[in-house]
């Protein structure tokens, strides 16, 4: 009983992480960048959300506009800093993103305060029990959900759309794609969209099931995010949901069993490192 | 007087500390995004020991040991992932030191440990002994640089797969490079805890190591001076404007991404780029 809710606990989280991570995997398997940023895009869903819905009312409002606000936050984010980076080694735009990570959290605590911000009027909040007699708060229910609808709904304009297509043909090679009359800009733009709405989109669930929105709040899904993408193996879509939902798995079990020993991000860490030195490609690359 | 003896030894530990990253990163070519943890490594091992009785002195190559046999470790890590996955890694081990070392009472928790032993030098001593070790590694990397060795370092860092193919025992340099890099930091986290009296798990945490890593940066990345310099002003820009103390973390990350937008070279780069500019012109042309 334990374990079945250990392991449901641990879905809920890892479709949170699957939200960010997707969007770092797009970037990755893009641009060949590690967009450590891309949790300040989270943590901006997370205030807007709070705020459209404290102002208005409407939860379903604040997750659409803290959606399209951090989606245009990431447009503006790969066009004023990746683009001119790209022709540089890699680390370059790696650091770069940490430093614009470290001042956009201090940013968000200058402006927002220390102390972070609630609703109001939290929605959601009911216990619904499911089959099995387990206990959830509607809002858990609907995270996981709507998880599973959008990415069902993006994995079908992948690969059913010409957009989406696109996509395919820049990530496997950007060269050909071009010269096949496809707008590298336009494909970039799109994926930076897409993936940052999908981290504020997360960040006003964190926010509701939390109650709370901090400054720091992005820190620990960055860091995560990263090694969850770097499990399903760099640019795996596929491989990135099944990393982010075992990751979460393994937390919520390991911090019952190893909780002791090491604390919650240890435990995602040292899984982690495990698997790297065993396989250094990730768990589901396949190469 | 106290006040700028305390200043020059924050000055020293910090230059100590970055200029052992600058070995990794700068020289090796390998991006670390944990070396605070080995700075805590060594800050731990000293104050334990010195808790337990030991001199001060006596606890510097137990600091370094340590530091520099998990840095072998994690060296080893280097070997089997490359760039961007061993970048992920590292900070993977630095997450990994700061939970293990919250847990544990025996290392202090939460809490840290404090009522660390005086050193017995008294402050112009130590401030004295940390000149001379940050001297010493300064030394130490313009000689490496210079040497054999570090012509291999600037071949791994170039391009790895050439390296191999002339013969070079690539694995070796690798891990010679962590292992020095690493035992330094240790040293530099004896002189931290003895410094401060007091260290946590949070001392070495994940903003401790890209503070490093931004120094070893905005330096220049693989310069000496450049390095020496940048640790320097950014270990005492936040005692010196109380402003930028407030905004520490505003300005580290935001020069940090400045830098790397416009000079991904650092201040080196830039000067460079002012008092030779034919030359670098020459040099993007060729």
């Amino acid at each position: 009983m334990l374990a079945f809710e250990l392991v449901a606990q641990g879905l809920i989280q890892g479709s949170i992480y699957a939200l960010v991570a997707l969007g770092l995997t797009l970037v990755y398997g893009l641009l060949r960048i590690l967009h450590v940023a891309h949790a300040a895009l989270f943590t901006l869903g997370g205030y807007v959300g709070v705020l459209v819905c404290n102002a208005s009312g409407s939860l379903a409002l604040g997750l659409i506009i803290a959606a399209m606000v951090a989606g245009l936050g990431g447009v503006i984010m790969f066009r004023l800093a990746y683009q001119p980076l790209l022709r540089q080694p890699p680390y370059v735009a790696l650091i770069a993103s940490i430093g614009l990570f470290i001042a956009s959290e201090e940013a968000f605590r200058i402006i927002f305060g220390a102390q972070g911000m609630s609703f109001t009027n939290p929605a959601l909040q009911q216990q619904v029990a499911i089959l099995g007699g387990l206990q959830f708060k509607l809002a858990e229910l609907l995270v996981m959900l709507s998880t599973a609808v959008i990415i069902g709904v993006l994995a079908w304009l992948q690969a059913r759309t010409r957009v989406g297509i696109a996509c395919q043909a820049t990530v496997s090679d950007p060269q050909m794609a071009e010269s096949f009359g496809i707008s590298l800009r336009r494909v970039r733009d799109i994926n930076f969209f897409v993936g940052s709405a999908l981290a504020g989109f997360a960040g006003v669930w964190v926010a509701l099931l939390n109650n709370l929105v901090e400054p720091t709040m992005g820190s620990v899904p960055s860091y995560k995010a990263l090694a969850i993408i770097v499990l399903g193996g760099l640019g795996s879509v596929p491989g990135t949901l099944a990393a982010a939902l075992l990751l979460g798995v393994i937390e919520s079990f390991g911090t019952i069993y190893l909780g002791a020993l090491l604390d919650r991000n240890a435990i995602a860490f040292a899984f982690l490192i495990a698997v790297l030195m065993v396989r250094p490609q990730g768990l589901f690359a396949r190469r | 007087m106290n006040y700028e003896i305390s200043l020059l030894t924050t000055m020293a530990i910090a230059v100590t500390f970055a200029l052992s990253l600058n070995l990794i990163t700068g020289f090796c070519g390998q991006i670390s995004l944990g070396h605070a943890t080995f700075q805590g490594v060594g800050a731990y091992a000293a104050a334990m020991l010195g808790q337990a009785g030991w001199p001060f002195l006596a606890t510097l190559p137990v600091s370094m040991i340590l530091a520099g046999l998990l840095g072998a470790i994690v060296g080893l890590a280097s070997l089997r992932v490359r760039a961007d996955f061993l970048a992920i890694t590292t900070m993977g081990v630095g997450f990994l030191f700061v939970g293990i070392v919250r847990q544990q009472d025996a290392l202090g928790g939460e809490l840290g440990i404090s009522s660390i032993p005086d050193h017995g030098l008294g402050r112009v001593g130590f401030m004295v002994l940390a000149l001379i070790v940050c001297a010493a590694v300064a030394a130490l990397s313009v000689y490496i640089k210079r040497s054999w060795m570090g012509r291999v370092f600037n071949g791994i860092a170039e391009d790895e797969d050439t390296m191999r193919v002339l013969g070079i025992d690539v694995p070796r340099y690798k891990l010679a490079a962590f292992a020095m890099g690493t035992a330094l930091a240790g040293l530099s986290g004896a002189f931290y805890a003895y410094h401060l009296n007091f260290i946590g798990a949070e001392s070495f945490g994940f903003v401790e190591s890209i503070t490093v890593l931004s120094m070893v940066v905005f330096g220049g990345i693989g310069s000496v001076p450049g390095v020496i310099i940048a640790a320097a002003l950014l270990s005492v820009l936040p005692a010196w404007f109380q402003v930028i103390g407030d905004y520490k973390l505003l300005v580290y990350g935001g020069l940090l991404f400045l830098m790397m937008r416009f000079s991904p070279g650092g201040m080196t780069g830039l000067v460079n780029r002012f008092a030779r500019p034919k030359t670098s012109a020459q040099g993007n042309q060729s």
